[in-house]
């Protein structure tokens, strides 16, 4: 990987023109500081340097010195110091910038170095450009456009190789595609620390395989797909789904751990197709966890709930509303009425900051106790963290809870159990999965908005329908305290109402102060009472995120270990 | 703002009245005389001309196989947006389908959004897709007017291919310079 780069600068002249880049800088670096673009396949900003494609040939020159005493050597045309021009052309990813480096990548010789390396990649690419999946986001397309000569000088046979190799249960390789940049090995080796990919064979017969009796299966295997430059890496299941100029790309988080790695949502006409990294070089890099690269199944799946239900029986979304207004204000249900009854919120770390926000709401106007849900499993170093939950620092930023929670909601079976709690408010949570017994849940009147089915929705006696992730806006803060914003991808189920709709109804019918159901109306209400968000709006939120002051939450045990650009701050309950 | 048109006086022989009433009738008579250009349509029907717009169909190759590789390049160059497909791929285990990798699983042609521009012919890489000769189209539901994959195939039957890309790819992996 790159190291970080020193800040002092150094003037360097890209065709013509002089540009101060850091010290270090490599020369394609140096070039996209000057807008210049230099065509590239296996060089990779986050991975090691390996110069084997020679598309990024460029002519380099160093200011002339004298040899013997060192001093410039002036041009007197110019009156300049001269420029000693290399007979050869130079890998610009490779030779690092220094002082006085003239790069130039307009030449006629440089020209025909990218046409001659265009030419010797296309000799046996197979050109099933209308069936390939990279297509329109193909570098050796988008390069053969530019330098390649239109038509092929091979007389030749093209090598046949195999067309759908499984790499591994979600990687296909597709041999004749393949250029040999290497990235995909790279990748392997330095970022998924999993070194199961290689080459095997010379020349012609190279071809990129797996070490006998290993797969590449693990949890990153996808980001190989994503950077390969080329179509030869494909996605198993992306694959032959749909062609990438058809979709739009849609901002999002992946919400599968505290990570928060930056997301890009491909979808079409409402239907997403694939879920790939979008570049945060505080958060994720380049790179995501193939786990969160399914989430978007979960829109379309079996088990979600498409409409309001009250003890069983669909009604409409008003009435499901009315009588969780009765529930939770002790107008109805199970216990006797009149009596005054115990209301808890279950709140969810999976909640977006704005949901929490108005959940603390309610839960303070209903003077309700509040837990929050635990997800803890193991984090894997890289870009999953131990605590499942994509949004616990949100509820501690919004003051929805104060402590972490509890791995089970003990305290809250031991107030049902009490017969404290008659009435559960459960944002999306299976009480079940959380730590309460049957016996427990039987006691309690729930009232459950969520969007799949689950133990709990299936005794709740009010079930409301809610939105995925990728079906609304919203915010989250990740393991750093960085406040990110997603986008709506794909528009919502239809008759289910928007989170922050459902939410809002309940606060007002409550009869707390009415706040707005949408993001633009919640902020300002947010920034003026959250101290830490004052200055945060959705709209400004910038695409990289906000990096909140977690001085007030420093204390706190927290159960992420290292992971990529994060590390734990040493506190009592912190494992690595 | 008003026009004023001079209107020229009439000449002698339009003011007689009887020559103009001559030369319509041989007029007349000489559409009496020339050959019928009525068709009886719909008993009759006419000749198309080569290069004719109809309705888009898709082709097998001679042999009987699908030449459709679902790239989808008709859908997106399609103005109207009438061509939806549904992209598959083909299973390696089928041997009379060796070499293939993709085909579409579903190809619809909404006829009532087509115009009949044969942008979809033009950039087929695959030479799969032909506005053919048929010309006349009814239903009595819109949905019947949507032309799926097995009625684009009924309507589009074989054509001559020039090509036989699937038996190249064959013949290179038998014979060719293989791996």
């Amino acid at each position: 990987m790159i190291q970080p780069l020193p800040s002092d600068l150094i003037t360097v002249n890209v065709d013509g023109q002089d540009i101060a880049v850091p010290k270090g800088t490599n020369m394609i670096e140096a070039a996209r500081l000057a807008r210049v673009e230099v065509p590239h396949y296996c060089y990779h900003p986050k991975l090691t340097i390996s110069g084997n494609c020679r598309m990024c040939l460029v002519e380099m020159g160093l200011p002339a010195v004298d040899p013997a005493t060192k001093a410039p050597l002036m041009d007197p045309a110019t009156g300049k110091q001269k420029i000693n021009w290399m007979p050869r052309p130079t890998i610009a990813c490779a030779t690092n910038a220094s002082p006085g480096l003239h790069i130039r990548t307009n030449t006629a010789a440089v020209q025909d170095c990218r046409n001659s390396v265009t030419e010797f990649l296309l000799i046996n690419h197979p050109l099933d450009c209308p069936i390939c999946d990279q297509a329109g986001e193909c570098k050796l397309q988008e390069h053969s456009t530019a330098y390649g000569r239109g038509y092929s000088r091979f007389v030749e046979q093209k090598n046949v190789k195999p067309k759908r190799t499984q790499l591994g249960p979600r990687v296909t390789l597709d041999d004749e595609r393949c250029i040999l940049c290497s990235r995909c090995v790279r990748f392997s080796k330095e970022i998924a620390q999993d070194d199961v990919l290689g080459f095997i064979d010379r020349g012609s017969y190279s071809t990129l395989t797996c070490y006998p009796g290993k797969q590449l299966a693990n949890n990153y295997s996808l980001n190989t797909v994503d950077l390969c430059p080329v179509g030869a890496l494909t996605s198993t299941d992306f694959r032959f789904k749909m062609r990438v100029w058809f979709l739009k790309q849609t901002p999002s988080i992946d919400c599968e751990s505290s990570v928060g790695a930056n997301t890009e949502v491909w979808s079409r006409e409402g239907v997403i197709y694939r879920i790939t990294p979008r570049q945060n070089d505080a958060v994720n890099d380049t790179w995501m966890a193939d786990s969160g690269r399914v989430l978007f199944k979960e829109v379309s799946a079996a088990d979600r709930l498409s409409g309001a239900t009250l003890n069983g029986a669909q009604v409409t979304q008003g009435k499901a509303l009315q009588a969780a207004v009765d529930l939770l204000s002790g107008r109805g249900g199970r216990a006797e009425s009149g009596a005054v009854k115990g209301v808890a919120v279950v709140s969810s770390g999976r909640s977006t900051v704005e949901e929490q926000f108005l959940t603390r709401k309610i839960a303070d106007k209903l003077n309700a106790t509040v837990a929050l849900v635990s997800r803890v499993g193991v984090g894997d170093k890289i870009l999953v963290s131990a605590d499942r939950n994509p949004n616990i620092r949100g509820a501690l930023v919004t003051g929805l809870i104060r402590a972490l929670p509890e791995q089970k909601l003990t305290a809250l079976g031991a107030a049902i159990d009490a017969g404290q709690i008659q009435v559960v408010l459960s944002m999306g949570e299976d009480l079940i999965a959380a730590g309460l017994t049957e016996a427990q849940q039987a006691k309690l009147a729930v009232i459950y908005l969520g969007t799949h089915q689950n133990a709990t929705s299936a005794v709740a006696s009010v079930v409301i329908p809610t939105l995925t992730v990728f079906e609304k806006a919203g915010t989250l803060v990740n393991q750093q305290f960085r406040l990110q914003k997603f986008a709506r991808a794909v528009p919502g189920l239809a008759g289910v109402s928007d989170d922050l709709v459902t939410l809002s109804y309940l606060l007002n019918a409550l009869g707390g102060t009415p706040l707005g159901a949408t993001l633009g109306a919640l902020w300002p209400v947010i920034a003026a009472e959250v101290k830490v968000l004052a200055h945060a709006t959705y709209d400004t939120l910038p695409s990289t995120g906000l990096l909140l002051d977690s001085a007030s939450w420093a204390g706190l045990p927290f159960v992420e270990g290292e992971t990529l650009h994060f590390k734990p701050v040493a506190g009592p309950g912190v494992t690595s | 703002m008003a026009y004023v048109v001079e209107r020229k006086p009439l000449t002698l022989a339009e003011r007689l009245y009887l020559p103009q009433i001559f030369a319509g009738l041989r007029i007349t008579l000489k559409h009496l005389f020339a050959p019928n250009v009525t068709l009886q349509y719909p008993e009759e029907r006419p000749v198309i001309p080569s290069g004719y717009r109809g309705v888009p169909t898709l082709v097998r190759d001679p042999q009987g196989r699908e030449k459709c590789v679902s790239c989808q390049l008709c859908e997106f160059v399609c103005p109207p947006k009438a061509i939806r497909i549904t992209p598959g791929s083909v299973p390696a285990d089928q041997p009379d389908r060796l070499h293939i990798e993709k085909a579409p699983q579903a190809f619809e042609i909404d006829m009532l959004r087509c115009i009949y521009c044969g942008l979809c012919q033009e950039v087929c890489p695959e030479e799969a897709i032909f506005l053919q000769n048929q010309y006349s189209l009814s239903g009595y539901t819109r949905a019947e007017m949507v032309n799926d994959k097995a009625r684009l195939y009924e309507l589009g039957g074989t054509l001559p291919d020039q090509h036989y890309k699937w038996d190249k790819k064959k013949a290179a992996a038998e014979h060719g310079n293989t791996h």
